[in-house]
């Protein structure tokens, strides 16, 4: 799993991707964090976060396209299924590998908060929690680009699947607003990273938003497991 | 060391492998012989559990691929017919990171120049893989399946796309590694399975059709040999003299020009006419300007097995074919 992990993590660096994540990720968070908390002078990060919420559909995609096609175009998923080490271990390296990246991003945006306390007191602990939030709901996401990229040969389409996939999530509950059945705004809210994170963005750090987030990438992984094991059986 | 038993894999309707059942010894370099789509990476693709089969069962050690995956693929490297390689590593890297991804226990510097050494690669060693060449990325690929000293090496067409050179290369290392590994090696190069192998199946349309040593194999179909010879002068008269040996059964003729001519004698294969030959046309005074044995090779035995299979299947598409003709008429 290291290894895998590791490999991974490596070759975000030998290719653009990685450079291309850190360098928008941190330019467009940048103009964000001046615009909404610098400029108009607030402390509250919530907004901030909400607006940064578009790199979930713009850069995600970006992480997770190559994890399994790249592999199945170089043939080297031949290497990994025939070493001794369990498809679900493959399936966590690589998830664990661009949650990494993504959470390396958010650990340079911990420089906004501390910009801010420059120039006033602010409270930093509803701040950490939103940052964890952030973690959490992009990791969940993470994990949808992880099965997606696993159930398709090319990266293009894995690109462009996740990207809808994600967008679709992003507007989901504005669709759901429209129907006026309680059932399925229900429904649709559960599926709703977004949802679950505005919960963060309201200072409110709930163990079961946590839980849920946890469960979210832990029911993926699984489905990437069985949808790589159903292939070895087909 | 490895029992195949009853091993089935079907694609939709169609059957990749059929039936196949073989077992191989400890030490033994066993060479898997078909021409391409005959089964022949499907086959070690479920042996290495890369894919399941649809039934039948695959043992090592009498442990089951399916049940033990992880101790069972510690006992197997596997060189797939694309070397599974990383092109944006180096060799170096790439074979850390072998290491580290099948938990290899031994001194990680040693092993690793060991295993560079063997197949000729620590001269590229800090080379990326991207850029070597196509006979480099095969020995990358071996190496790769080196690591960790298994005791089975699975070869896929080891040799496809190398030079002559590279070939030869290649092979003696394999034959090397034969010496205390149990190695299966497919091809559809027949050369070089009898130069390697102790022992070939021959595997055509997912069936396997033959399985025993290539002696045996060439031997078993051969029957009868013969011996092609040119002489000079009047054929009737030679062919009469061939004819009047013992243990020649038929000889026919071709004119070759400059009254020289090409005979093909077929003999019972026991007795050696060739001294015979001689005495009895240098008494009649006809030179013999070239004589060769013709023994069945195992090129001969491969098609024959082959193609009666293939002939019978052409019949089926043919008659599918029509049928789906006359689905279109309608």
């Amino acid at each position: 799993m290291t290894a895998i992990f590791k490999r991974e993590l490596r070759s975000y660096f030998t290719s653009p991707i990685g450079y291309v994540f850190l360098g928008i990720t941190l330019l467009v968070s940048g103009i964000f964090f001046v615009y909404s908390n610098l400029y108009r002078t607030v402390k509250d990060m919530s907004d901030f976060f909400n607006d940064l919420t578009l790199i979930f559909v713009l850069l995600l995609p970006l992480l997770t396209m190559r994890l399994f096609t790249e592999d199945k175009k170089n043939k080297t998923d031949q290497l990994l299924l025939t070493a001794p080490v369990t498809v679900t271990k493959i399936v966590v390296g690589k998830y664990l590998s661009a949650v990494v990246l993504f959470g390396f991003a958010l650990v340079i945006m911990l420089i906004y908060p501390f910009v801010m306390l420059l120039y006033g007191k602010i409270n930093l602990l509803p701040i950490f929690a939103l940052y964890l939030g952030f973690f959490l709901a992009g990791a969940s996401l993470i994990s949808i680009g992880v099965f997606i990229s696993a159930t398709t040969e090319s990266q293009i389409i894995a690109a462009v699947i996740t990207f809808i996939t994600i967008f679709g999530i992003m507007i989901s509950g504005w669709i759901a607003s429209v129907f006026n059945y309680p059932f399925i705004r229900y429904a649709v809210d559960w599926f709703s990273v977004f949802k679950r994170f505005t919960e963060f963005t309201a200072g409110v750090l709930s163990l079961s938003s946590v839980v849920y987030f946890l469960s979210f990438s832990a029911v993926f992984i699984y489905l990437t497991v069985l949808s790589i094991e159903k292939k070895r059986w087909s | 060391m490895i029992t195949v038993s009853n091993l089935t894999k079907k694609y939709g309707a169609k059957k990749a492998v059929d039936n196949v059942s073989f077992t191989v010894k400890k030490g033994e370099i066993l060479g898997f012989l078909g021409p391409n789509g005959a089964g022949k990476t499907t086959c070690m693709n479920i042996i290495t559990g890369y894919i399941s089969s649809t039934s039948g069962t695959v043992t090592v050690d009498g442990l089951d691929v399916l049940k033990n995956p992880e101790e069972v693929k510690r006992k197997i490297g596997y060189l797939p017919e694309n070397p599974p390689l990383y092109m944006d590593m180096t060799v170096s890297e790439y074979l850390r990171f072998i290491y580290e991804l099948k938990k290899i226990k031994l001194d990680y510097n040693t092993h690793v120049k060991e295993i560079m050494e063997t197949v000729k690669i620590t001269d590229v060693k800090n080379r990326l893989i991207k850029n070597l060449s196509k006979g480099y990325k095969q020995r990358v690929g071996l190496a790769q399946a080196l690591m960790g000293n298994p005791e089975i090496l699975i070869l896929d067409e080891p040799t496809v796309g190398l030079d002559p050179k590279q070939i030869n290369e290649i092979r003696g290392v394999i034959k090397d590694l034969g010496k205390e590994r149990t190695i299966i090696l497919s091809s559809h190069i027949l050369p070089e399975v009898s130069a390697i192998c102790e022992r070939v199946v021959i595997i055509n349309g997912g069936v396997i059709v033959a399985s025993d040593t290539p002696e045996n194999l060439s031997k078993g179909l051969a029957g009868k040999s013969g011996l092609t010879l040119q002489a000079e002068g009047e054929a009737e008269v030679a062919q009469g003299i061939i004819k009047d040996i013992d243990g020649v059964l038929s000889v026919s003729f071709k004119d070759i020009g400059e009254g020289v001519f090409e005979y093909y004698i077929e003999t019972d294969g026991e007795t050696d006419i060739r001294k015979d030959l001689f005495y009895a046309f240098s008494k009649n005074n006809m030179p013999i300007l070239m004589l060769t044995p013709r023994g069945v090779t195992l090129e001969e035995v491969f098609l024959k097995l082959t193609a009666s299979e293939k002939a019978s299947k052409d019949e089926h598409s043919k008659q599918q074919s029509e049928v789906k003709n006359n689905d279109s008429d309608i």
